[in-house]
């Protein structure tokens, strides 16, 4: 991967979070979040980068990414679907939803379509138990989802 | 405009109390309460939109004695999104399921007229320490 | 201003509406009508108040009286006696089984006694983005009365005398725990606020967080005066991005009135809070993986002893609590420990905060004296089971808990009593099942579950739980043996007695007390390949019976994954190599051609 202009700037504007702040004990993770933030995944390139500007072993910071599941290695699809797999939603038939999203569109919870527009997740509990079975879309939570209904949601999206 | 002692502290307490009791006597104009719940859950059913539509309404009639909150959640996840409208020395009205067209009528209605909105009451059954 | 002076509320939930509730509305209209009384009394249609089972229920206001079981032909009096002469109509007033007293007002009713609030307190009343709402409710008294009034020693009494035990699961009496972080000598303690909230389908701390994040706050500076630390650390999952933001702006305003920070209230008392982000991992609400994680590392827990109290945090003295916990601690102290002791059970003081979800018909939370009955959370607070379906079982306890069969409906809940018929407390989420559910599918959900989350650390948790899935995912598919229930229970208490930490050792739960309350549907699957709830879908399919199948087309427009052809007028058939088994299908077709085998 070649450094542009643009990374550049975004590898600039990790630098300026590192710098300020407090103390690097224990910053870590909150660096990892900052990073996540700025460039929407954790490649390698990223890990490395982090590593030196916090004097660690790159294993070690490998070893945390691959730890939490909130770090992504992979690039996301422009638009993340959520499916809920909490308990509440679970109950509430978000098996059936997740199947016929991969259905719809062809892929596997944790992939992302080859066009690059859709990824699909499996989410646990995004706290809104009580519109169970839960989509959320983008931050935007779809409540009280029947099956069938998951395709008019897709749509929406398709056309932005 | 830190407060320095314990003594401060209770004297602006019963400070915002009074300011409170005030409202609730009706002495000024601020009287009415109404009150929105937007946690995760009211908020992912929708209760933004209805919160700026019920201020929005508010703001058309001119109504001047109603203060509008933001709160958490008062438990009713099955009827978000929930409004709470409190007249000064009267038991609380709770609202559930709201939407925003409700809640203009909410204002319009029970607000200004002090009439209740039919099918939109629900229960609220806890009690409080 | 207010053209009313009386209102009548009729409830027009379903159970009421069942009971006439509609005739009646429409007879005290008509007799408020008939008084002339039109414009002075209004009658108001409700939705539920939960109280099905004594309905139709009228509640008249602003006198806050309540009847119970009205009749329509009831109108006529109550407007006459009660609207025209203020008299209420005391034959209407509700009776309290096995008490003669009639109760008037309907907040001295002992099914509205059911939920007391003390966590929840100042949920949905304050506005949680201003700190002089929280002020004006008492907030930081508690806080002032401590570093004013109490040395660290008669705070620690106090504490214990409560009987506070903590609400992240274990149920450890708080008070001890404080006394150990403060018997520790060291230059450095710490306090953390356990906000990791990872049991799914649980969501009561991050209410109050997003409803009364200064009680956390408050609790916290007062826990650590207790224990001679300065420094408090909040761990809460980044997927709560709400209860976060309200966090920020709440230590934000508090240090700016003084009462985080150097010196508050001029006592001399220092403390101040940060926020420190999850990442998405379920064990790191454990309190040592908890621990590495705000070290920055990977969040594995570590053997205890030694315990937190003794070396947490960078090796400091440190003191894990719970959000709820916390949140319960300024009304004790206000209060006195008397007061909160006099509430709950022997063992199990105060209130306890469930989020009571899945297939029960008032989804919320609730807070609730320890020692209520599980049937009094379901079927009361809760207004029994959706759909007028049958209750099956509730979970509690998240992963780490199990399944409750009817036949314990009657326990009244404490951390002892939920043990022992093999569930747990845990943190407080309560799943309600129905006869839909199929509990091998339950037990397998909850391994999965385990199995993503298992740090790896240890080989039982790591390796035992995938077997463990494997096996119940054969199961599922029709493909075990009665073997294969043998070995479930073996490897279960293997897991259960070797693994290193709390997930491990109680991982096998949901399958062990599944097996134990409904082991026929075990054996359904393995011996008779059946799945009695209809939920395994290797072992059921969808057919159409051509005999009946009108050609309609219903059934093909509703099918969500398109797999079934046919034409107008004509015979329709399912794919049934892409049929996902969702059932549309037969739901849609008006003819009962569509069967599930
Ligand atoms: C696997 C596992 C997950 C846990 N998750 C949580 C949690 O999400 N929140 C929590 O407060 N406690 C959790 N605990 C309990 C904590 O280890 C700890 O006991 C608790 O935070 C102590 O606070 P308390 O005494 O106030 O309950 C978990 C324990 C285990 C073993
Ligand atoms: S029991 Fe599981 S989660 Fe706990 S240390 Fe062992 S592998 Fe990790
Ligand atoms: S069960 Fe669902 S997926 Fe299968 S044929 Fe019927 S509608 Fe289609
Ligand atoms: S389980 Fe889906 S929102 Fe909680």
């Amino acid at each position: 991967m070649c450094k542009n202009a643009l990374t550049e700037e975004k590898f600039r504007e990790l630098d300026a979070y590192v710098a300020s702040l407090p103390e690097r004990k224990g910053a870590l993770i909150a660096v990892l979040h900052k990073a996540q933030e700025i460039f929407g995944y954790l490649p390698e390139e990223v890990q490395l980068h982090v590593a030196r500007l916090l004097d660690l072993p790159a294993a070690n910071v490998y070893g945390v990414v691959s730890f939490y599941s909130f770090f992504a290695e992979e690039p996301r699809g422009d638009h993340v679907i959520n499916v809920c797999m909490g308990t509440a939603c679970f109950v509430r038939g978000a098996e059936i939803i997740l199947k016929e999203l991969e259905a719809d569109l062809g892929i596997k919870a944790g992939q992302t379509t080859p066009d690059g527009l859709f990824s699909i997740d499996a989410l646990r509990c995004v706290g809104a138990c009580g519109l169970a079975p839960v989509v959320m879309v983008d931050g935007k939570v779809y409540g009280r989802v029947k099956p069938g209904e998951i395709s008019s949601i897709i749509k929406e999206f398709m056309e932005v | 405009m830190g407060i320095k002692s314990l003594d401060e502290l209770k004297s602006l307490r019963d400070k915002l109390k009074t300011d409170i009791n005030i409202r609730a006597s009706g002495e000024i104009d601020s009287n009415i309460r109404v009150v929105v719940g937007m946690a995760t859950c009211g908020i992912a059913a929708g209760a933004r939109p209805v919160f700026t539509a019920m201020v929005d309404e508010a703001r058309m009639l001119e109504l001047g004695n109603v203060t509008f909150v933001q709160s958490g959640c008062m438990g009713a996840c099955h009827s978000e999104p929930t409004v709470e409208v409190r007249f000064p020395g009267l038991e609380p009205i709770l609202y559930g399921n709201v939407t925003a067209e409700a809640g203009r009528e909410i204002v319009r209605r029970h607000v200004r007229n002090g009439e209740l909105v039919q099918n939109l009451i629900i229960g609220r059954p806890f009690e409080t320490v | 201003m207010s053209t009313y002076r009386m209102h009548l509320l009729v409830c027009g939930g379903t159970g009421c509406q069942a009971s006439d509730s509609r005739q009646l509305a429409d007879n005290l209209q008509a007799q408020v009508l008939m008084a002339g009384m039109g414009k002075e009394v209004q009658v108001v249609t409700t939705g539920c108040f939960g109280f099905c089972e004594k309905g139709p229920i009228v509640k008249v206001l602003p006198d806050n009286i309540f009847y119970v079981e009205v009749k329509p032909a009831d109108a006529e009096e109550i407007v006459s006696e009660h609207v025209l002469k203020g008299r209420p109509v005391n034959r209407l007033l509700y009776v309290e089984p096995g008490m003669k007293e009639r109760i008037a007002e309907h907040r001295e009713m002992p099914f509205y006694k059911k939920q007391l609030r003390i966590a929840l307190r100042n949920c949905g009343f304050i506005d949680p983005e201003d700190i002089n709402e929280y002020i004006s409710v008492d907030g930081y008294q508690a806080l002032g009365k401590v570093l004013t009034e109490m040395t660290p020693d008669a705070l620690l009494v106090l504490m214990k005398k409560s009987g506070l035990r903590g609400r992240g699961g274990g149920g450890f009496p708080t008070g001890l725990k404080w006394e150990a972080a403060a018997r520790n000598k060291s230059d450095k303690k710490y306090i953390i606020c356990n906000a990791d909230e990872g049991d799914p389908g649980a969501f009561m701390d991050r209410s109050i967080l997003e409803g009364d994040p200064h009680s956390v706050l408050e609790a916290m500076a007062i826990a650590g005066y207790a224990t001679g630390a300065d420094c408090g650390y909040i761990y809460i999952r980044a997927e709560y991005p709400l209860a976060i933001h309200r966090l920020v702006i709440a230590i934000g305003q508090a240090r700016q009135a003084g009462l985080l920070g150097e010196n508050i209230l001029g006592t001399g008392f220092s403390f101040d809070i940060e926020i420190k982000y999850g990442a998405g991992a379920f064990v790191c609400g454990e309190e040592t993986a908890l621990i590495h994680s705000i070290e920055g590392e990977r969040g594995e827990p570590t053997n205890k002893p030694p315990f937190p109290a003794e070396s947490g945090l960078w090796e400091k003295p440190t003191c894990v609590n719970n959000v709820e916990t916390f949140a319960n601690v300024p009304p004790i102290i206000l209060n006195g420990p008397e007061w909160f002791s006099s509430i709950g059970s022997e063992k199990s003081k105060g209130t306890k905060v469930f989020a009571l979800a899945g297939k029960v018909n008032n989804v919320g939370l609730v807070e609730v004296p320890m020692g209520i009955k599980l049937r009094e959370i379901i079927f009361d607070i809760g207004g029994g089971i959706k759909d007028g379906k049958k209750f099956k079982s509730v979970q509690t306890g998240g992963p780490s808990g199990g399944c409750i069969p009817a036949e314990h409906l009657d326990t009244p809940i404490d951390y002892e009593n939920l043990t022992r018929i093999g569930s747990m407390m845990g943190s407080g989420g309560m799943i309600v099942l129905d006869e839909d559910d199929c509990m091998v599918n339950v037990a397998k959900f909850y391994l999965e579950f385990t199995c993503d989350e298992s740090c790896g650390k240890c080989t039982p948790c790591r390796v035992g739980n995938k077997r463990l899935h494997e096996i119940l995912t054969r199961i599922t598919e029709g493909k075990g043996t009665m073997k294969d229930l043998d070995n479930l229970k073996e490897l279960g208490g293997i897991i259960k007695d070797t693994a290193l930490c709390g997930l491990g050792q109680t991982s096998p739960n949901p399958v062990l007390s599944t097996m134990k309350y409904f082991w026929d549907e075990y054996v359904a699957h393995v011996v008779d390949k059946r799945c009695p709830a209809g939920v395994c879908t290797a072992l059921l399919s969808y057919y159409v019976l051509p005999d009946n199948c009108i050609g309609c087309t219903a059934c093909r427009r509703v099918c969500p994954v398109s797999c079934i052809s046919g034409e107008v007028k004509k015979v329709h058939e399912i794919d049934q190599t892409k049929c996902i088994k969702c059932g549309a299908c037969q739901k849609a077709c008006k003819f009962g051609a569509i069967v599930r085998k």
